[in-house]
């Protein structure tokens, strides 16, 4: 073992990261606390005792039993939560497992329905035209769905690495915008886009936080009725950059609104809305923000609309 | 008549993806392994190959490494096309000498014979 190793093995917090897991639940940080614990007690009851108890023989046997007694305690407490931690570890193991075995089906399945539907291997009657579309959309969803835990996964695992480097937060957001054109001509609704001159750039990864824009845009149109507006907004606040997208769609309920950024988590007037949705959108959009040094936060009515916020460090 | 080398472990893709690529005229040549890949890139001197990653016998780094450090084959292009999407394996392809990065569920067929149109020099 290299001395490098060693202080890697010393390094509790880096270890504990790995399992995905905070400070208070993580086996290694339990261990050295009850360690502590162990030797507190046990000076303690020596000192308690070498001044109310005098044979010597007495004392040390005192200070072994109760020793003891909080070793085992201990060693039960820290076994129970190293395989809560393991169990955790796993479980995201496992989703990135069957998430990287789910793509090539779903690649080939995606590929021989693009094949169909291009006609090059024979014409398809409009007839059939309907349950190709059925077939190609829902392995968009399931597409979508495997990303998502993907990403969800390696945001557990600590396998998310973040690359900062300045870039300009408009250019992206017109980039999305351009993409989503077609889907908002089809439902009339109208997209404004209103940025501050001259506005810094955001250190973050740009890649991720195309991520969070898009989906953010996306829930917007999603949860937007047709023929109405959506309005984007970029600007420097409090020294930092700040990002809002406000629409005027069925809105939040009020008890629902603690909840939105949990995983899995979806609102039960957009279950009856629209069904589609993974409800890791946001889980994955709050991840990437506060991994960027920013904040992420909305004011929501329900039936009025919603407004999403995100702010990024600027460089 | 351009030859493509294909060489990839999921048959259901040799199927769609060479019907397409006959299509589009060219000849194809399968391989399903590592290995075989290697072994036909020698034989049959295509004029491109393209390069699954997760493979039986070779993995397609291997591949890939052994083929660009062969004067025989090194200047063949070489497009991955994988479902592998970390950054890190992106960035070891190209490092390798792979001259375009695929991600099978991002791109359609079509984008996909464009690439290799591209690749071709067309």
């Amino acid at each position: 073992m290299s001395l490098k190793d060693i202080i890697k093995e010393l390094n509790i917090s880096a270890q504990c990261r790995q399992y995905g897991l905070s400070l208070w639940q993580c086996p290694q940080f339990i261990f050295v606390v009850m360690g502590i614990i162990i030797i507190a007690f046990t000076l303690i009851t020596y000192f308690v005792g070498a001044r109310y108890i005098e044979d010597p023989l007495q004392i040390a046997f005192l200070v072994t039993v109760l020793t003891l007694v909080l070793f085992i305690l201990g060693s039960i407490i820290t076994q129970s939560f190293e395989n809560i931690a393991e169990a955790s570890r796993m479980k995201s193991e496992f989703v990135s497992i069957v998430s990287h075995q789910l793509r090539s089906p779903l690649s080939n399945l995606k590929w021989a329905i693009e094949l169909l539907m291009s006609g090059r291997i024979g014409k398809i009657e409009k007839k059939q035209l309907k349950y190709f579309v059925i077939l190609k959309e829902n392995n968009a969803r399931m597409q979508e769905l495997i990303f998502d835990l993907l990403i969800v996964s390696r945001i557990e695992q600590g396998r998310f690495p973040l690359k900062k480097k300045p870039f300009s937060l408009e250019e992206l957001t017109k980039e999305l915008i351009s993409i989503f054109e077609p889907q908002v001509q089809a439902t009339n609704i109208k997209i404004g886009f209103k940025d501050g001159k001259g506005l810094p750039h955001a250190l973050a990864d740009r890649h991720q936080i195309k991520l969070v824009v898009e989906n953010l845009i996306d829930n917007a149109i999603r949860y937007t009725r047709n023929h109405s507006k959506i309005e984007i907004k970029i600007d420097e606040k409090n020294k930092s950059l700040y990002f809002e997208v406000k629409d005027k769609g069925v809105g939040i309920p009020k008890k629902d609104q603690k909840y939105i950024f949990q995983k899995f988590f979806r609102s039960e007037n957009v279950l009856k809305y629209q069904t589609q949705g993974t409800g890791l959108g946001l889980y994955i959009a709050k991840s990437i923000v506060e991994g960027s040094g920013g904040k992420i936060g909305f004011i929501s009515e329900e039936n009025k609309g919603s407004t999403f916020w995100f702010t990024l460090p600027i460089k | 008549m351009e030859k493509i080398l294909f060489i990839e472990d999921e048959s259901a893709l040799q199927e769609t993806f060479g019907e397409v690529l006959k299509q589009e005229g060219y000849e194809v040549v399968k391989a399903m392994d590592g290995e075989a890949g290697l072994e036909m890139a020698k034989t049959q001197k295509p004029d491109l190959i393209l390069l699954d990653l997760i493979l039986p016998k070779l993995h397609g780094f291997e591949v890939l490494k052994k083929l660009k450090g062969d004067p025989e084959t090194k200047e063949i292009p070489i497009i991955v096309l994988t479902n592998l999407e970390d950054m890190k394996d992106i960035e070891n392809a190209i490092e390798l000498g792979a001259t375009t990065y695929l991600v099978k569920v991002n791109y359609s067929l079509d984008e996909v014979v464009s690439k290799i149109k591209k690749a071709l020099g067309k």
